[in-house]
């Protein structure tokens, strides 16, 4: 086992060398540079700003100080934020970003299992066909319009909630309910359809027949052989999670880095882009590690080597 | 081992309930503190080092943290003293000596000197800042040949410390603009001892301009600043007229979404904000008035004509093309946020500016002139491409030309819509046919808007070129008689209008929300804010 985790994070050092490498030559072949403007600043001015981050320098060049700089830990200055590095910006902002996708998490844990299981344990009633129709409508409504929707009826009309901002309790209900929407949706009609399956099977029929309780069959026989499924979606679904929220920190005006990762991109601001997107790239790649794990763990006949 | 699973897995459920009952806890949401302005105020600033920065949302913060030598009265815009108490002007217009209030204070609480504005403009101006906004002092003698490397004494640049109360200011030619310019951030006076105790002068990421660090000499100092969340400035005590500042503190939130802006204001949580969102601005005019803020501005919302390619090389083309454009329905109709049509480059309101007579919307003669350019109806001409960045109201306002071209003209326009920087590197490398822009007053002079179309600067992006309108605009910069100058420019508009590189569309107007218990605020064209003069009466009405 640990030598197995030990290959798979050998397996990262290439991942992440290719993510960075098609990172930075694709931020520098988008047309525009970081310092054009609608008030083009004057040629000496431009001259001396692109001497500064060394962009006057041939591109391997660049490329091969910036991959030293990135070995050593440092993404180097961002170019449209004077004033601090993109190291900072990344742990300033990295943590607002995964606050919110945990609790997105939880919102999807939450609702997405407690539904799934009822559902599957009334099937074809009235409780099942309003959690499957939920379900469908927690897949069909985009963050942006959700969003919105919740911040009129929970804040403007019930004002019960704040609208937007990321500083008490209070503000972090919306955004989370928004991104865990669609991660509960699909958590419900996946728990759903795999309980479903599970209680099916022979064994489940044996424990009815040694006179367990249904509780005790649902929840001790059948769940733990349903997750396994639900823990596979997982990883993916956190990595989603932690590093999609763009558009949800965008409505409700959280400092989080998907807006920082989106803006750097409109702004060409290099460094900030490939130092976002070598984060990313390590998060995706540890969470879908630990879900491989998890996944191994919960069902034996999984064998890893 | 089951159970254990199913344990564990329980318990992380009912982990997520005690999470979700935290959260609950505290639900009041923000506690509203007393004369705490809070302002909503667009994009997150790129930096606060005012040597650095060179957007709106920048401009707004540094204004309450910084003064210049002068700053402008907000209804009229005509200068005031502010760190200066006094100057004279001699030598036609050249000279400038300007005597600094004894009560001017760093937030620090140690005197402003007159060379700390020395100091300050020999940092905007050295090469290896790489100011954007340099070129705003080049109107000091000798700055240009300093700021492009020609000369490497700062000596020889016309700014002298003659005492630490007095600085004496030598111009390159009279520019009558001087003092409005100084409440621009890009004249602000820096203090050496907290540039230099962070790095380098002329270091670009010298981390200085933040909390704890940042030193300034304004009505407010800046306490918190917690990107992309908020910035909070609060009443510097030591600010020479610290007793006549109304406001604690203001609290400037970057909110770059409009929609979420708006929700904010409308749940009490912001006093202001920075814009509104066009479809908003109806519903705002019928049902909260008193909240819709709505005045003249300057800047010019125009198309741009590549002049290089043809058909457009022809300025009966481009002239036709203006007169086909009727932008009094395109204001009323499609844009209805009250703008004025655009009949000419420089907006009403520049200060003992007569324009010319503007093209005006005469679709016989647009078609006329399009006959004798040898496209009668339209016919023969090629189809040309309309490019606008990605934004709503360039492309309802894209939709609406392309309409009238197609029926006034016969002429067929597809709509190219690219993300800003693209759009931008298409524009530079005159890679379009018809192009939207805007320009927007630095200072209110008619030069401010003229100088772009001069042959070959880098906002010209038209391919125009006019030796005449060059030599009118540069006659212009030399003139010492005001009301001769403003001929000068007043003629070259002229001649601009005939060749039409352009196409006026419409002229802005400064649209924001605004809480009526905000008080004091002077609308002015240039949507100049004395934060010092602010204030709030609350409780009378809240939003």
């Amino acid at each position: 086992m640990i030598r197995y985790v030990l290959k798979r994070v050998a397996e990262l050092v290439p991942v992440l060398w290719a993510v960075i490498t098609i990172a930075f030559f694709l931020a520098r072949l988008a047309p525009g540079g970081p310092f054009d403007a609608e008030r083009k600043a004057p040629p000496e001015a431009l001259r001396q700003i692109e001497a500064y981050y060394k962009l006057d320098q041939p591109l391997w060049k660049q490329y091969a100080s910036y991959l030293g700089g990135v070995v050593r830990g440092d993404f180097g200055p961002s170019f449209r934020k004077p004033g601090r590095t993109v190291t900072e910006w990344i742990l300033l902002r990295l943590p607002v970003s995964l606050e919110l996708g945990i609790y997105g998490l939880c919102v999807a844990l939450v609702l997405g299992l407690a539904g799934g299981l009822a559902a599957a344990l009334r099937p074809d009633s009235i409780l099942d066909r309003t959690l499957n129709f939920a379900s469908l409508l927690g897949i069909c409504l985009p963050a942006f319009l959700l969003g919105p929707l919740l911040v009129l009826v929970f804040s403007l009309w019930l004002g019960w909630l704040p609208v937007a901002g990321w500083s008490t309790p209070a503000h972090k209900v919306l955004p989370s309910l928004t991104l865990g929407a669609l991660y509960a949706a699909y958590l419900a009609r996946l728990t759903r359809g795999s309980m479903l399956e599970v209680l099916g099977q022979d064994f489940i029929r044996a424990a009815r027949a040694r006179g367990l309780s249904e509780a005790r069959v649902a929840l001790v026989h059948a769940l733990p052989g349903a997750m396994v499924p639900v823990s596979a979606f997982l990883g993916p679904a956190i990595a989603g999670l932690f590093t999609g929220s763009f558009v949800v920190e965008t409505i409700f005006f959280i400092p989080g880095l998907g807006r920082e990762f989106v803006e750097a991109a409109f702004n060409r601001d290099y460094t900030m882009v490939i130092g976002t997107v070598v984060v990313y790239a390590a998060l995706v790649a540890a969470l879908n590690l630990a879900a491989d794990l998890v996944t191994a763990w919960l069902d034996p006949r999984i064998r890893l080597e | 081992m089951r159970l254990l699973r199913s344990f564990i897995a329980y318990g992380v459920i009912v982990q997520l309930g005690l999470v979700t009952s935290v959260w609950l806890q505290g639900c009041a949401g923000q506690p509203s503190e007393p004369n705490v302005l809070l302002a909503g105020n667009g994009t997150e600033p790129a930096a606060l080092d005012p040597h650095l920065v060179s957007g709106v949302s920048e401009h707004r913060i540094l204004s309450a943290l910084f003064e210049g030598l002068a700053t402008m009265d907000p209804g009229s815009l005509e200068p005031e003293p502010a760190a200066a108490s006094r100057w004279e002007i001699s030598d036609g217009g050249l000279v400038y000596r300007f005597y600094l209030d004894p009560d001017a204070r760093w937030s620090d609480g140690t005197p402003v000197k007159a060379e700390d504005f020395v100091y300050a403009w020999r940092r905007m101006l050295t090469p290896a800042l790489g100011a954007e906004y340099a070129y705003m002092l080049h109107c000091l003698a000798g700055a240009r040949d300093f700021n492009e490397g020609r000369a490497a004494d700062f000596s020889a640049v016309g700014a002298r410390a003659l005492s630490d109360d007095v600085l004496e200011v030598r111009l390159e030619h009279p520019t009558p603009y001087f003092l409005r310019m100084q409440s621009h951030f890009a004249w602000y006076p820096v203090k050496r001892e907290a540039i230099e105790a962070s790095g380098r002068m002329d270091d670009r990421n010298n981390p200085w301009a933040r909390p704890g660090t940042l030193v300034s000499n304004g009505p407010f100092r800046l306490a918190v600043w917690q990107p992309n969340d908020q910035i909070r400035v609060e009443r510097n005590p030591f600010y020479r007229r610290a007793d006549k500042v109304r406001l604690n503190a203001i609290v400037f939130y970057p909110v770059d979404n409009q929609q979420t802006e708006e929700r904010l204001f409308r749940a009490g949580l912001l006093d202001m904000t920075s814009t509104i969102p066009r479809h908003k601005i109806p519903v705002y005019r019928q049902r909260m008035p008193d909240r819709l803020q709505s005045h003249p501005y300057l800047g010019t919302y125009f198309y741009r004509f590549n002049v290089t390619r043809p058909p457009l090389d022809d300025p009966r083309v481009r002239r036709a093309l203006v007169m086909a454009l009727d932008r009094r329905e395109l204001v009323d109709h499609v844009l209805k946020g009250g703008e004025t049509p655009a009949d000419r480059l420089v907006p009403d309101g520049m200060a003992d500016y007569q324009p010319p007579a503007g093209i005006p919307f005469d679709p016989e003669s647009a078609r006329r002139l399009l006959s004798e350019a040898g496209y009668p109806g339209g016919k023969g001409m090629r189809e040309l491409d309309l490019l606008f960045n990605t934004s709503e109201a360039h492309r309802l306002i894209a939709e609406a030309a392309q309409r009238m071209w197609r029926e006034t003209l016969g002429v067929r326009v597809v709509l190219r819509n690219q993300d800003w920087k693209v759009y931008l590197a298409s524009m530079d490398t005159l890679d379009y046919d018809i192009a939207r822009s805007s320009w927007i007053a630095d200072v209110p002079d008619a030069v401010n808007f003229l100088e772009c179309f001069l042959t070959g600067v880098g906002n010209n992006r038209t391919g125009w070129s006019s030796p005449e309108y060059d030599r009118l605009i540069r006659d212009a910069y030399k003139e010492p008689d005001a009301a001769f100058r403003m001929k000068l420019l007043a003629r070259a508009e002229e001649l601009l209008l005939e060749a039409a590189p352009i196409a006026p569309v419409y002229f802005y107007r400064w649209t924001f929300l605004m809480n009526p218990a905000v008080r004091g605020l002077v609308p002015n064209p240039l949507g100049f804010i004395c934060w010092a003069d602010l204030w709030l009466e609350r409780g009378e009405s809240a939003p």
